[in-house]
């Protein structure tokens, strides 16, 4: 085993808590009806192109991503569409979303619905990024960035390397772990097609030891595979961010404010390697992943592979049914998932797991004075001093935080994680950004 | 006398007379030459630099009128919320110029979604800031365009003049508001309006901003606007338009006939400092509910509670 | 409703750090030098610290209750460690009503005038010890000398100058260095080093210091960086002179381990309200205060300078955290 690789500034150690690490991935049952939200990519949401009363089949075009930025959507069930309206999802807000009535389950024609694998990439690089369009591949790590956008590398750019985020560095959450070691394969057919893709000859899967099976597994399968090399890396969160697993992985820096392509790397998530595969062996549009359903409490913690749209309450009961003394339910992992109102949520492409927390475990702790310890500044792994933002933002002086790099901030919560005080650093960062957001806007 | 003393006396007053004569000509130097007239209008202003008027501080807003006045000749389109009336026309009076009289404006909250008439359906746990709540969820009645009851535009008052009444979670204005639009421009939501004060501070407005479907309005909050349109139908002054499911008082066709009033069916509609009314039996149950409101909390003029 | 769900930002879950955790640690880090005072000093050791964390205590309280009227925090524990680290800067047979009015300046002026804890610019025991070494400088530097509780108790009540006292006066005397070590009160190197001498209650046993100052490093209540500037500051410089000239400055060993070089490096400068904010800011403030410190000995009017040094750098503090920021990822990348 090569040396242990891992970024340099920050950094912490939450608790791992990965129960459902040996849960094997089962298929989940269909809802009755499903909630399919447009806004499932980052950047615009999609347009939709079927109307109340359609009859749909599995995989068939259902709204169109339209701006540059934005990703199609296709519908994950065959029945009919009973309406188009604002629904609650996990953003908290009423979003504009296509529900459908489940019937039978029939495939569009021309998607390839057999397990067997498809070896032999046959598409060139143009026919690979079109499909990948076509089929409406997000990154499935969680900002769910549409993939085809990030195959496009910008004129005088050149991508050297592709890196493959198999960290899981959140806590709870295991379906990147079950995904490697279920559809490790699959996986590696589709590294094969991004790197084609790209052009680039080096692909590099970094995965945090923690997980030493999928690491073994791949390492044997990759033999097989020239130019993927699996990376094991030291434990630390928060290593699955792009920019520190680009650190970790080829001891590059990012520069501040630019995107990973300017040091020659293009990173993506396990999953969207696996989605990438599908869509362009199988011509199979993102209708479906892995959600794991975690937490303290959970009497079942599992990995289930489930279509979007499928609201959460049937993940729930699938893994024996909500727990009494749920205080909080997370879409996502403990760091940085978001805390939805109401199990009626859909899950949709960026859901990676839902997590429950216990009564005892929601509710921060009362936050005390800052104690100035520099905890928050040590652990901050863009090298910030969340304190100072915090404080900044509180005190609404967005300029000079927009000065001390606040846009810089990845918002992985560990300077909350480790201040003794409980100050809700994070909160208030969050804040920050989003006015010193709207200052740069309104600037241009 | 002790020559160490004299020495030291010497020293000392010397050192004092040429640093004196240095200051003298370094502040005939940089004299700033600027009109007479700013400190004259910044005299009467009311100093309270909470930038109502769109400027940052009072003596920004006294430059602001005399160069209006020597470029312009008018001041028109340049008004101090905080001083009203009165000190318009003493600015006035020091540029020589007429001002227009303005209609006096409060802050009006235009949300009525209490504890008790949007329940909270979860629990909110975080910084008391509604600007970092708005973009974290859709409120804890559910209402996403509902007031968030964590106090920003409290925060952002520098005349004590709104507060958050813990009874029902809402902010309240009080007669101290000069309506320098601190708290509107605070409100992630945008729930507070200037409107005009009205006479004998008389208003009716519609205390809803929801613009979603009436049934879903209506299930996190029993007092939203439905957009049913009956108050549009029955307003005899076409004061009222529709907009995406939402009755909107037009507070200078308003003629306070408060007709509306009594139409609305889920008393989205507020009327303030109205004489109780006599007609039909089912509007009295609502006068005395209304009543009852405001003698609780007599001496502050209940925004929220009509 | 069945289910009243909580909404929060994340991260949802947070690591076992509070505030009181931090403050008790520095306790428990501290116990191994109350014990070896405690050995020297007898009684006499736990009386101070007792009367000194008591008032402490009593003042953040009542100045809580009746002047700022505000939730009331003595249990976090910083009140402890103010007292506890008063007491070690004061000698043993201190009257207890000066040791009171330096409990008052410590809590009333230098911690809670600035706000309570998380706001002082100086670290609030140093300003208590300062303060009545300047207004009793009589008491505050008649210094017992120590007898081990199991050894013969010859005398009592004898007071002794400390080995720094010496130093300062030899040298101001002419006197060699040779001269001056071999003086019968001179503490030999073992004693230095166990703490066998006379000298303020926490400034005993470089040993015991240390030990704490290990622990709180293993539990990362304190960073690395400032007790090593120090020391090593302090070494350097007293060591460069030392070469220099033997006959007039001793070697820097001595300096290492009498006064309270350990006590301020180790607890006093890495006080995390009044100490920088950056590795490279810690530093700076570490190099600064050695250096203040060994001039102070070498050349000024006290024979030990480590307080005031301490709070020197403490009002550059503020300036070392805006002029000194971290490392920002991705500025002046490393490209390749």
């Amino acid at each position: 085993m090569k040396s242990l690789k891992t970024f340099t500034i920050g950094g912490v150690h939450p608790e791992e808590n990965k129960r459902s690490a040996n849960a094997p991935i089962q298929q989940l049952s269909f809802p009755k009806q499903a909630i399919v939200p447009l806004g499932q990519n980052l950047g615009a949401p999609s347009k939709p192109i079927v109307k109340r009363g359609d009859e749909i089949k599995t995989g068939q075009l259902i709204a169109k991503g339209e701006s540059f930025i934005s990703a199609n959507l296709h519908s994950p069930f065959t029945g009919k569409v009973l309406k188009i309206d604002d629904l609650l999802d996990s953003s908290g807000y009423r979003r504009p979303a296509v529900v459908i009535e489940v019937g039978d389950d029939v495939w569009e024609e021309g998607i390839d619905t057999s397990a067997a694998l498809k070896r032999e990439i046959s598409d060139d690089k143009q026919s690979i990024i079109d499909k990948i369009k076509a089929n409406g591949i997000v990154g499935l790590g969680g900002a769910t960035f549409p993939t085809h956008v990030k195959l496009m590398v910008p004129d005088g750019k050149k991508a050297e390397f592709l890196i493959i985020n198999g960290v899981e560095c959140e806590p709870y959450l295991t379906s990147d772990h079950r995904l490697m070691l279920e559809k490790g394969e699959e996986m590696l057919i589709g590294i094969k097609i991004l790197m084609k893709a790209l052009s680039v000859d080096q692909a590099i899967v970094g995965i945090e030891n923690n997980k030493a099976d999928a690491i073994k597994h791949l390492t044997e399968l990759a033999q097989k595979y020239e130019g993927i090399s699996i990376q094991p890396l030291k434990v630390k969160y928060p290593q699955g961010g792009e920019k520190q697993l680009i650190k970790a992985a080829v001891n590059r820096e990012v520069p501040s404010g630019k995107l990973p392509i300017e040091v020659g790397c293009v990173v993506t998530n396990v999953g969207t390697a696996f989605a990438v595969y599908e869509a362009v062996q199988k011509n199979k549009p993102l209708i479906e992943r892995v959600v794991t359903v975690t937490g303290k409490a959970v009497r079942k913690p599992s990995n289930f592979m489930v279509r979007v749209g499928t609201p959460v309450q049937m993940l729930l009961d699938a893994a024996e049914g909500l727990p009494e003394n749920t205080g909080k339910m997370i879409n996502g992992g403990p760091m940085m998932g978001k805390a939805i109102m109401s199990a009626e949520v859909p899950v949709v492409k960026g859901t990676s797991g839902i997590l429950l927390m216990k009564k005892e475990e929601s509710r921060r702790k009362t936050p005390q004075t800052c104690i100035r310890c520099s905890k928050c500044t040590t652990v901050c792994p863009m090298g910030l001093e969340p304190f100072l933002l915090a404080k900044m933002s509180r005190l609404e002086r967005y300029e000079e935080s927009e000065k001390e790099r606040i846009m810089d901030c990845i918002e992985c919560g560990s300077c909350q994680f480790t201040c003794p005080s409980h100050l809700p650093l994070l909160d208030y960062l969050r804040l920050g950004k989003q006015r010193v957001g709207q200052l740069i806007r309104s600037r241009k | 006398m002790n020559e160490v003393l004299l020495f030291a006396l010497l020293t000392l007053g010397l050192l004092g007379t040429v640093a004196a004569v240095i200051l003298y000509f370094v502040a005939q130097k940089f004299k700033v030459i600027e009109d007479p007239k700013i400190d004259l209008v910044d005299d009467v202003l009311p100093k309270a630099n909470c930038g109502g008027c769109g400027f940052p501080g009072c003596r920004a807003f006294a430059e602001a009128l005399v160069k209006s006045a020597d470029v312009n000749k008018s001041i028109d389109g340049l008004n101090c919320p905080v001083g009203g009336n009165d000190v318009m026309k003493d600015a006035a009076a020091i540029l020589g110029l007429e001002v227009q009289e303005q209609d006096p404006l409060i802050a009006v909250i235009r949300c009525n979604g209490s504890k008790a008439n949007s329940p909270a359906k979860i629990d909110y746990d975080g910084p008391s800031t509604c600007a970092f709540a708005h973009n974290l969820y859709a409120g804890e009645g559910g209402c996403p365009h509902g007031c968030l009851g964590l106090g920003d535009c409290v925060a952002s008052c520098d005349f004590d003049a709104i507060h958050m009444n813990p009874e029902t979670g809402l902010p309240e204005v009080n007669d101290k508001c000069v309506a320098c639009g601190a708290c509107v421009k605070a409100c992630p939501r945008g729930i507070i309006e200037l409107r005009p004060k009205g006479k004998k501070d008389r208003r009716i407005f519609v205390s809803c901003i929801n613009e979603e479907k009436g049934g879903v309005a209506k299930k996190n909050c029993a007092v939203a606007c439905i957009g049913c349109s009956k108050c549009f139908k029955v307003c005899p002054f076409e004061a009222i338009t529709m907009n995406n499911n939402l009755a909107y008082i037009d507070p200078i066709k308003c003629k306070l006939c408060r007709k509306c009033v009594e139409v609305c069916p889920t008393d989205a509609i507020h009327e303030l400092n109205f004489p109780p009314r006599k007609k039909k039996p089912e509007v009295v149950e609502n006068t005395t509910e209304k009543e009852s409101v405001p003698a609780a909390s007599s001496d502050n003029k209940n925004e929220t509670q009509a | 409703m069945m289910n009243q769900f909580t909404i929060s930002g994340s991260p949802h879950v947070h690591g076992e750090e509070s505030v009181s955790k931090v403050m008790y640690t520095v306790v428990l880090a501290l116990v191994p030098a109350v014990l070896v005072s405690s050995y020297f000093f007898g009684l006499d050791a736990v009386r101070v610290l007792l009367i000194a964390v008591l008032s402490c205590l009593f003042f953040e309280w009542a100045i809580q209750k009746y002047i700022i009227k505000g939730p009331i925090t003595i249990t976090d524990g910083s009140a402890v460690v103010a007292g506890l680290l008063l007491a070690f800067n004061v000698p043993a047979n201190l009257p207890w009503w000066i040791l009171v009015i330096g409990a008052l300046v410590t809590i009333g002026i230098a911690k809670m005038s600035f706000g309570g804890l998380g706001k002082n610019p100086f670290n609030p025991a140093l300003v208590g010890r300062v303060f009545m070494l300047i207004s009793f400088p009589v008491q505050m530097t008649s210094w017992p000398v120590a007898k081990p509780l199991f050894a013969d108790a010859v005398t009592d009540a004898v007071t002794g100058p400390t080995a720094l006292g010496l130093l300062k006066e030899g040298i101001d005397a002419g006197k060699t260095v040779e001269q001056i070590l071999s003086d019968p009160n001179m503490p030999a190197y073992l004693d230095r080093l166990t703490g066998n001498m006379s000298g303020s209650l926490g400034e005993m046993s470089a040993i015991a210091l240390l030990l704490g100052g290990l622990f709180m490093i293993w539990r990362k209540v304190i960073d690395w960086q400032v007790p090593f500037s120090i020391i090593f500051t302090v070494f350097a410089f007293a060591g460069i002179f030392h070469l220099i000239d033997p006959t007039y400055y001793i070697d820097p060993t001595f300096h290492l381990f009498t006064g309270g070089l350990m006590l301020g490096a180790i607890y006093m400068a890495t006080d995390m309200v009044s100490s920088p904010m950056t590795i490279t800011g810690k530093w700076i403030y570490g190099i600064g205060i050695g250096l203040i410190t060994i001039i102070i000995r070498l050349w000024g009017a006290y024979p030990e300078g480590i307080s005031f040094a301490i709070l020197i750098m403490n009002a550059f503090v503020p300036l070392i955290n805006n002029s000194f920021k971290p490392r920002r990822f991705g500025v002046k990348a490393v490209s390749k």
